[in-house]
């Protein structure tokens, strides 16, 4: 490896380590979106996952290739106790119950000496590697991109256009929209065990409700057609801030502008590319 | 020590309903889940904050300005993300997810200006008295939350029972379209609503802030998972459930902070709201009284 890419990486590590993960969120939103529902719950999985993970690495002492597929467990239990009552009934309503997900456990957080309070946990040994979260990535993308190119790809997209009329062709909506809330959940877990074990420190207020509309902000920018647009979104969201550091007051402004002018100006995204499918 | 216990829930309660009514009415009528509808709640502290600080208001005063503030401020923002929205006939998740960015804009926007530092009120606002009886205290503040709290319920149950105007709120929560058609101006209703609901949040941010002396900028999104939780315990839409949860979750609050452990009133009052999804996903009272009122 030449010096200067040795130098570069070292320099800016932990920030190519913060895009793999965004970009691993921003495929956990976009699991849901492409279903045509709304979970708000993204922040609050990534920090179950995160905080189950280094209590596993911390406490248990387990090796990091047990704990990685194992973050996603607590995750993925508390999707269901919400998703299954939720997904029986309309969209608004698993999106209400996600939202104060992130804000209940950051008061949990906070109050459960357990996972160290207000202080959060410190030390937790750095496993995660670059090429982990990257492989991690390029693996759910080719899975996401499978996925939709097949027939469940087309259902999937055709519950989003109509429920409706996707369950009248025989679709099982419900069911799907229940496989797509957890897939999320275990993105969205294995991306906060990742970064817990990148970044050494997990603090309690690091899930609550401004990371979850981060997270959609960059599902919505990178437009949700096909899962590459949505990591698009996410790098481009995560590099910004980089770029303007003098702004970082502003930069939650400019996140909840790019949904409102998502939704009602470029519903498609940016990148508005369409899966290709060969004709039924 | 209980009876104590009841007394403040109930006036906590008492916020809680106040504050949930205006999201409940927001959707009942608009089909919106309103997500900017917590930053009316800041929006109402604030203002009372400026009106009683630098213009040296007093309380009477200041609770009608500021509501009548936030009000205003709900009728713009409501204007200026959802008129578009409206008039395509988007589904209701584009126009949650619109509020949801909107109001993070809205708060970051405003802790930038004003930081994130808890403001309070000026001293001696309210009388410290409280008066004694059997044992129970209650405060002037809290009396003041009882007396609104009624005052505005009362209103707004008159106004949509008895009134032309509330005939035509409940016939564009029943159809819209056909609403339209019947010569209501939907546009204009939709606009009241909005008034009506930012006074309902700015009001009970107002006298939430009175209350704990503690105003900052994302107090509203704290009081949003409230919120979610009384219009779910219910029903989406339904005044007269939002009133009974709203006690009820002031109650249950206040017994878990006693006799349980205080840091965990959220969670619990999270998972009442698991709860009812499980089970009575309709609410409490099944369809939306607003509908039957």
């Amino acid at each position: 490896m030449p010096a200067w890419l040795d130098d570069f990486l070292w320099t800016y590590q932990n920030l190519i380590n913060t895009l793999g993960v965004n970009g691993l969120l921003a495929l956990s939103m976009y699991v849901v979106l492409a279903v045509g529902q709304l979970s708000l719950g993204q922040a609050a999985f990534m920090g179950l996952g995160a905080y189950s993970s280094a209590l596993m690495t911390m406490k248990l002492h387990l090796p990091f290739f047990v704990v990685l597929p194992a973050s996603c467990v607590v995750p993925v239990l508390f999707a269901l106790a919400i998703g299954v009552p939720t997904l029986r009934l309309s969209g608004v309503y698993l999106a209400i119950a996600t939202i104060g997900l992130g804000e209940v456990l950051r008061t949990v957080y906070l109050n459960v000496d357990l996972v160290g309070g207000a202080l959060g946990l410190n030390g937790i040994p750095e496993r995660a590697e670059a090429w982990m979260i990257y492989g991690l990535l390029v693996v759910a993308i080719a899975a996401l991109w499978l996925i939709g190119r097949s027939h469940v790809g087309r259902a999937m997209e055709a519950m989003r256009q109509d429920p409706v009329a996707a369950s009248v062709m025989g679709v099982d909506v419900q069911r799907y929209q229940l496989g797509a809330l957890l897939a999320s959940a275990v993105l969205a877990g294995i991306a906060g065990c990742l970064s817990a074990h990148q970044s050494s420190f997990i603090g309690p207020n690091e899930y609550g409700f401004e990371p979850a509309v981060t997270i959609l902000s960059f599902a919505l920018l990178g437009g949700i057609g096909t899962p590459v647009a949505s990591v698009v979104g996410a790098f481009i969201l995560t590099l910004l801030p980089e770029l303007l550091r003098g702004f970082s007051d502003l930069r939650l402004v400019f996140n909840g502008l790019i949904i409102v002018a998502a939704v009602l100006f470029l519903p498609r995204g940016l990148v508005a590319l369409r899966m290709r499918r060969r004709a039924a | 020590m209980l009876a104590q216990q009841l007394v403040n829930g109930v006036l906590l309660g008492a916020t809680y309903a106040l504050f949930a009514l205006g999201f409940t009415l927001m959707f009942g009528v608009l089909r919106v889940i309103n997500l900017t509808y917590g930053f009316y709640f800041s929006a109402g502290a604030f203002l009372a904050l400026f009106l009683t600080r630098n213009l040296g208001f007093g309380v009477w005063a200041a609770l009608p300005l500021a509501a009548i503030g936030a009000g205003v401020l709900a009728v713009v923002i409501d204007a200026a993300l959802l008129t578009r929205l409206r008039r395509t006939k988007a589904p209701e998740l584009s126009s949650l997810m619109v509020t949801l960015g909107g109001v993070l804009a809205l708060y970051a926007g405003m802790t930038a200006w004003l930081g994130p530092d808890i403001r309070r009120l000026p001293p001696g606002l309210i009388s410290a008295d409280a008066i004694e009886f059997a044992g129970v205290r209650v405060t002037a503040a809290q009396g003041l939350i009882l007396g609104a709290t009624a005052l505005l319920v009362a209103g707004l149950v008159a106004l949509m029972r008895f009134t032309r105007l509330g005939l035509a709120l409940r016939a564009m929560a029943e159809k819209p379209d056909a609403a339209g058609l019947m010569g209501i101006d939907t546009g204009r209703a939709a606009a009241l609503v909005s008034f009506i609901s930012g006074c309902l949040a700015g009001a009970g941010g107002v006298l939430i802030g009175l209350n704990f002396n503690a105003i900052h900028p994302f107090m509203g999104e704290a009081m949003m998972l409230r919120g979610f939780v009384v219009i779910i315990l219910g029903g989406l839409g339904d005044i007269r459930g939002a009133l009974v949860a709203g006690l009820a979750l002031g109650v249950i609050e206040t017994l878990t902070a006693g006799f349980v452990a205080s840091n965990l009133k959220e969670a619990v009052a999270f998972a009442l709201l698991v709860a009812v999804l499980w089970t009575r996903p309709q609410g409490l009272f099944g369809r939306a009284a607003i509908r039957r009122a």
